[in-house]
């Protein structure tokens, strides 16, 4: 444990205090920007791509629909991820949790030690992962949190679907081989 | 930088702030939830949409801000959900999470990222084909859950917050 003395009402605090931080962000959003926008991640990744691709096949990025339909630029969202990163580093060296890491321990017990193992599950994982959300039109941010804010249909059907899905993976990898 | 540029970044540092402090920054936590062994995601992410759905039912229902509504398509919901399920479980972090662990130095997690860049580029490519295919499914619109039901946002905020906070209390009492 690295945090034993973490106290119980952490997480409901940080939560209930970015429900605040949402809240504030649609106001703002409408108010400056004329269209109200909700907290979300995973549409970045195809910008990120897209500039990726551009570098070396601007035409094919010029015509493809999906680019040319979530637009290929840096926009709020972008943004929004470049503010995430500083931000988890502020609290990080704030509150002195920062620590380089280059397999979690949960997977070490599990899967030893192997930086390469780790790394290609992460990778082969970040690729479903992310092909599953560009299908559903948004992970667990944009579809998961802002959608049950806004109480979405689509978000009160796709998050036990994520969880669901999840939790049969999960357990499948984390299954205890019985002994013979 | 622009206004929008601005806007985007002092929300995010917000955001980072709070996943960080929330501590759900870290694959043990991503895991946890999904082995049913600690539901730390679980009480940040329910306490955030509680707070959440009581302010923006507020601004929505008095005009001051709109829904963004993502479509209800069955297809693109369980196919595309059941994918991510998936690649969640096994990459660790959820796209938002993988970006903040970096940051607390889970650099591990670059992996994840840079795979989650393929998959997006990936998906570029299918997308023609999903849309006549999985995409095209059955369609049910932009609607929010209390008009689709036909009750006021407000049977769903209250129902939401008490099943969210019996949720709290089976956690704590469990320990997970």
């Amino acid at each position: 444990m690295q945090e034993p003395n973490s106290p119980w009402w952490r997480p409901y605090a940080a939560g209930a205090l970015l429900g605040l931080v949402a809240i504030a962000s649609a106001w703002a959003t409408t108010r400056w920007l004329g269209k109200t926008t909700y907290l979300g991640a995973s549409t970045t990744f195809v910008r990120a791509a897209g500039f990726l691709e551009q570098t070396v096949v601007p035409d094919h990025v010029a015509q493809n629909a999906y680019f040319a339909k979530e637009k290929v630029r840096v926009e709020w969202q972008f943004m929004l991820l470049v503010g995430v990163f500083i931000g988890a580093l502020i609290g990080a060296v704030l509150d002195r949790s920062f620590r380089w890491e280059s397999v979690p321990p949960l997977w070490q017990e599990r899967f030893g030690p192997s930086v390469g193992k780790r790394g290609l599950a992460a990778l082969l994982g970040g690729i479903v992962m992310m092909i599953g959300a560009r299908m559903a039109d948004g992970c667990t941010s944009g579809n998961g949190l802002s959608g049950l804010m806004q109480m979405s249909a689509s978000g009160f059907l796709v998050l036990p679907v994520f969880f669901g899905v999840g939790l049969l993976t999960a357990m499948l990898l984390y299954r205890r081989r019985t002994s013979a | 930088m622009s206004t929008e540029h601005w806007l985007g970044l002092i929300t995010g540092v917000l955001f980072g702030l709070l996943l960080q402090q929330g501590r759900i920054l870290r694959y043990e936590k991503q895991l946890g939830a999904m082995l049913l062994r600690d539901m730390t995601i679980f009480k940040f992410m329910l306490s955030a949409v509680v707070v959440g759905m009581i302010g923006i039912t507020l601004l929505a229902q008095t005009g001051q801000i709109s829904y963004g509504h993502k479509a209800l398509n069955l297809g693109a919901l369980l196919v595309g959900g059941a994918i991510f399920g998936v690649g969640w479980a096994i990459a660790g972090f959820c796209p938002g999470t993988a970006v903040g662990a970096v940051a607390e130095g889970r650099w591990h997690a670059l992996f994840a990222i840079l795979g989650m860049v393929i998959g997006a580029a990936l998906f570029a490519e299918i997308y023609p084909t999903l849309q006549s295919t999985v995409l095209a499914w059955k369609d049910f619109g932009k609607v929010g859950l209390a008009e689709l039901l036909g009750i006021s946002p407000w049977v769903v905020v209250a129902v939401f917050a008490g099943v969210s906070f019996g949720a709290f209390y089976l956690f704590e009492k469990l320990g997970v």
